[in-house]
């Protein structure tokens, strides 16, 4: 029932998706582009912080990881929506007084950078947890064995524990990208012209709300299929070698 | 509590205790009585969203998981494409294709205008509950759909052995199962579904988040509500994560 | 490779404040005919063709930054924007936080219904009636001292445009905005369709204000001095004029 009125009411406004001007269809891939940048750019800050910080839980000293647990604590336990307008207007300001302390000149984040900052620290708390668990099922025997050889840590890190975790690693990382992905829709909230802000304005512009949201659905799902074969590939590359898990293997 | 005795936490603990001393003596807090019924208001609306929305989704994902799990396809064809499209999109914009979306296309028809429904319709909760809700089912049915297959098949072919009927079955052996299996999950996806409230501010839901917002708009004042708003969110957390530890505990091990 | 890192860097931190151009904030949500998007994804309207003329005059290069509403002014304390061009009115509240260059507009405030409702723009009129009004607005404040009353429900939006889509949806009963704002939503069809203009509001100069400024940081003194030199060139010259002559019948500058 719902389906037909929405359908009907698409139907009448489909021209307004075309490509070129009046039709609002590059808009809203501009948004799509800037959501992608933003979604990118959080998921490797948030995996780089996830190795610090999963390092740091394993094998920091015991004030570290304290302050890990607390960081990972809170953005677990805080709305998305609540840490992005904290870091948002706290963030800018601190790093501007920080920098004047300093001695150094304001500078002004731009609104990339700050969606990138955010999320990436939000990402970057789920991504500790994720490697946390991926580096502890490495089997240490490995990890001994190059240790006893004399590798020393930084290139046993880059040579052994992050490839085989890699394996242990990849499902988790997967949904934190279409976590990160998703909440790049937040932003909308501080105006941050990414896929939904565009999608809303230009609804707002055009009086036609449903087929706008529905476009803007469809283009999100096909983030979201989209990457879930990449990363089932992805997968199945970096368990090359390894035995199947379950007796499943061929 | 001897964990909270190391020097380092000690010290940690103190370090807090400064920081909040701090925050009161030297943030604005004056606003504070002013709102304070907001405040108390608007947090029962969130946890009132939490509760109906987790348990209405709760209701709807225990047949998505099922179909899911042993359905025919042509149940659990629908089911998994509910889910994909639910799990694949920002809630945000599921949010708001609802409620400007759709809600902008009921009017056009007189007959859905004239109906008793309208009332409900007019206003902004009744969109928020359907949204929350479905966001819920959608990843409670993958969750519920792995719960279900987890059961130990046995346990089903005992029962069935038994001449148990098959509604039975499902109500006194498999759910239980499942739900207990898919307990810890459920704890962690609570919270999220806590974490997802704040967005019905956007629809014009009066909840914590959107008094906090309002306390900033008529004032000017940033940090400090912003502040109040992560704390309370926290103690949220807190409970439900104290009250999902006690049911686990609850709950006799043995059956899984 | 440093290099390029070095560059991200820059591209994504910006360059330093100072030799910065002045990043003039807007609401980014649709505020026609002032400001809104178009689909060729630039901002156009009569505020955003004022932003170009009053910072030539001004001498000043600026940059048109839309951010959300509900954050600007702390956005323009926090120091991402550096002035605010958003349709927004002088108030005596907002002047305890930002500052205010002269008036560039100013025009009257009324409320809009559904077509043939019973209801006039009072307190009496607006008896048991559900208001929508956009956040933080002169006009939220007006409603909700003159008709909190009465109205059985204050309903807060966090654009006008939102206000504006539930009142042709019939969410709520009346809309409370500035006129122009008003009389182009009424010009889509939407808005002929549905509603009609019920009369202006009686003045109330503390809270409605005395016109549009330029909202600046407190203590920019020279920059608050060019915008105003900017501003009374362009009103001067004719431009102010040139300007609003394809938007408006009258001038909107208000006495």
């Amino acid at each position: 029932m719902l389906g037909i009125i929405g359908a009907t009411a698409a139907a009448s406004t489909l021209d307004l998706l075309a490509w070129s001007p009046p039709g609002w269809g590059a808009n809203l891939l501009r948004g799509l582009l800037n959501s992608i940048l933003i979604a990118t750019g959080a998921f490797w800050l948030g995996a780089a912080i996830g190795i610090c910080g999963a390092y740091g839980k394993l094998y920091g000293g015991p004030v570290l990881r304290d302050l890990l647990a607390v960081y990972t604590t809170v953005v677990r336990a805080v709305p998305e929506l609540v840490l992005i307008l904290i870091l948002y207007y706290a963030g800018t300001d601190a790093v501007n007084q920080m920098l004047v302390a300093l001695g150094y000149e304001r500078i002004q984040l731009s609104g990339l950078a700050a969606g990138i900052g955010v999320l990436g620290i939000v990402q970057g708390a789920y991504a500790t947890e994720v490697l946390r668990g991926a580096i502890l099922a490495v089997p240490a025997g490995q990890i001994e064995a190059a240790r006893a050889m004399g590798m020393p840590p930084v290139l046993l890190a880059r040579r052994i524990t992050l490839p085989a975790m890699l394996s242990f690693a990849l499902p988790g990382l997967a949904n934190l990208w279409l976590v990160a992905t998703k909440d790049t829709a937040l932003l909308a909230v501080v105006g941050f012209a990414e896929l939904t802000q565009e999608t809303r304005q230009a609804a707002g512009a055009t009086k036609a709300y449903f087929t706008f949201f529905m476009a803007a659905g469809v283009l999100y799902l096909a983030i979201s299929l989209g990457s879930g074969l990449v990363f089932g590939r992805l997968e199945a590359w970096a368990r090359r070698g390894q035995p199947g898990v379950g007796g499943a293997s061929k | 509590m001897r964990a909270l005795l190391q020097p380092h936490r000690v010290v940690m603990l103190v370090l807090a205790l400064a920081l909040v001393v701090w925050c009161v003596l030297n943030l604005r807090w004056d606003w504070l009585p002013k709102y304070l019924p907001m405040i108390g208001q608007g947090i029962w609306r969130t946890i009132w969203i939490l509760v109906v929305t987790t348990v209405l989704g709760m209701a709807l994902a225990v047949p998505l998981g099922l179909a899911q799990a042993v359905g025919p396809w042509f149940l659990a064809a629908p089911a998994r494409v509910f889910c994909t499209v639910i799990r694949g999109t920002p809630l945000l914009l599921q949010l708001w294709l609802l409620y400007f979306g759709l809600g902008s296309l009921f009017p056009q028809f007189p007959w859905i205008k004239d109906s008793s429904l309208w009332p409900y319709l007019r206003q902004a909760w009744p969109y928020a509950v359907l949204a929350l809700t479905l966001s819920f089912a959608g990843y409670e049915g993958e969750v519920m759909r792995g719960a279900f297959k987890g059961v130990q098949r046995g346990q089903l072919e005992a029962a069935r052995a038994m001449g148990m009927p098959r509604l039975t079955i499902l109500r006194r052996i498999w759910l239980p199962q499942a739900l207990h299996r898919a307990l810890p999950t459920l704890g962690g996806e609570v919270v999220l579904q806590l974490k997802a409230t704040p967005l019905v501010a956007t629809i014009t839901v009066v909840d914590i988040y959107s008094v906090a917002s309002r306390v900033r708009q008529d004032t000017f004042i940033v940090y400090e509500p912003l502040l109040l708003l992560a704390v309370v969110y926290m103690a949220i957390t807190g409970l439900l994560v104290l009250a999902f530890r006690w049911l686990e505990h609850r709950v006799p091990a043995r059956v899984a | 490779m440093k290099k390029t890192i070095l560059t991200v860097a820059a591209l994504l931190l910006g360059t330093a404040a100072v030799a910065a151009p002045i990043k003039v904030g807007i609401a980014a949500e649709p505020y026609p005919p002032f400001a809104s998007p178009d689909a060729a994804g630039n901002w156009v309207g009569w505020e955003v063709d004022m932003i170009g003329a009053v910072c030539k005059a001004a001498e000043l290069e600026c940059v048109v930054t839309p951010v959300a509403w509900d954050g600007i002014i702390p956005s323009l304390t926090g120091g991402q924007i550096d002035a605010i061009m958003a349709s927004m009115s002088i108030t005596e509240e907002r002047m305890q936080t930002i500052d205010f260059s002269d008036k560039y507009y100013n025009t009257p405030t009324v409320i809009v219904a559904a077509k043939g409702a019973a209801i006039t723009p009072d307190a009496e009129g607006l008896k048991g009636k559900i208001i929508g009004v956009q956040v933080s607005t002169v006009h939220e404040a007006y409603v909700q001292a003159h008709f909190a009353a009465t109205a059985a429900e204050i309903k807060i939006y966090q654009t006008q445009d939102e206000a504006d889509q539930d009142l042709a949806a019939g969410r709520i009963d009346a809309t409370q905005a500035d006129s122009i704002a008003l009389d182009a939503f009424l010009a889509t069809d939407a808005g002929k369709a549905c509603c009609e203009v019920m009369g202006a509001v009686a003045d109330d100069p503390a809270i409605l204000g005395l016109g549009v400024g330029v909202g600046l940081r407190k203590g920019e003194e020279e920059l608050k001095a060019k915008f105003n030199a900017g501003i009374a060139k362009v009103l001067a010259d004719g431009t102010y004029e040139a300007i609003s002559k394809p938007y408006f019948a009258s001038s909107i500058y208000g006495g």
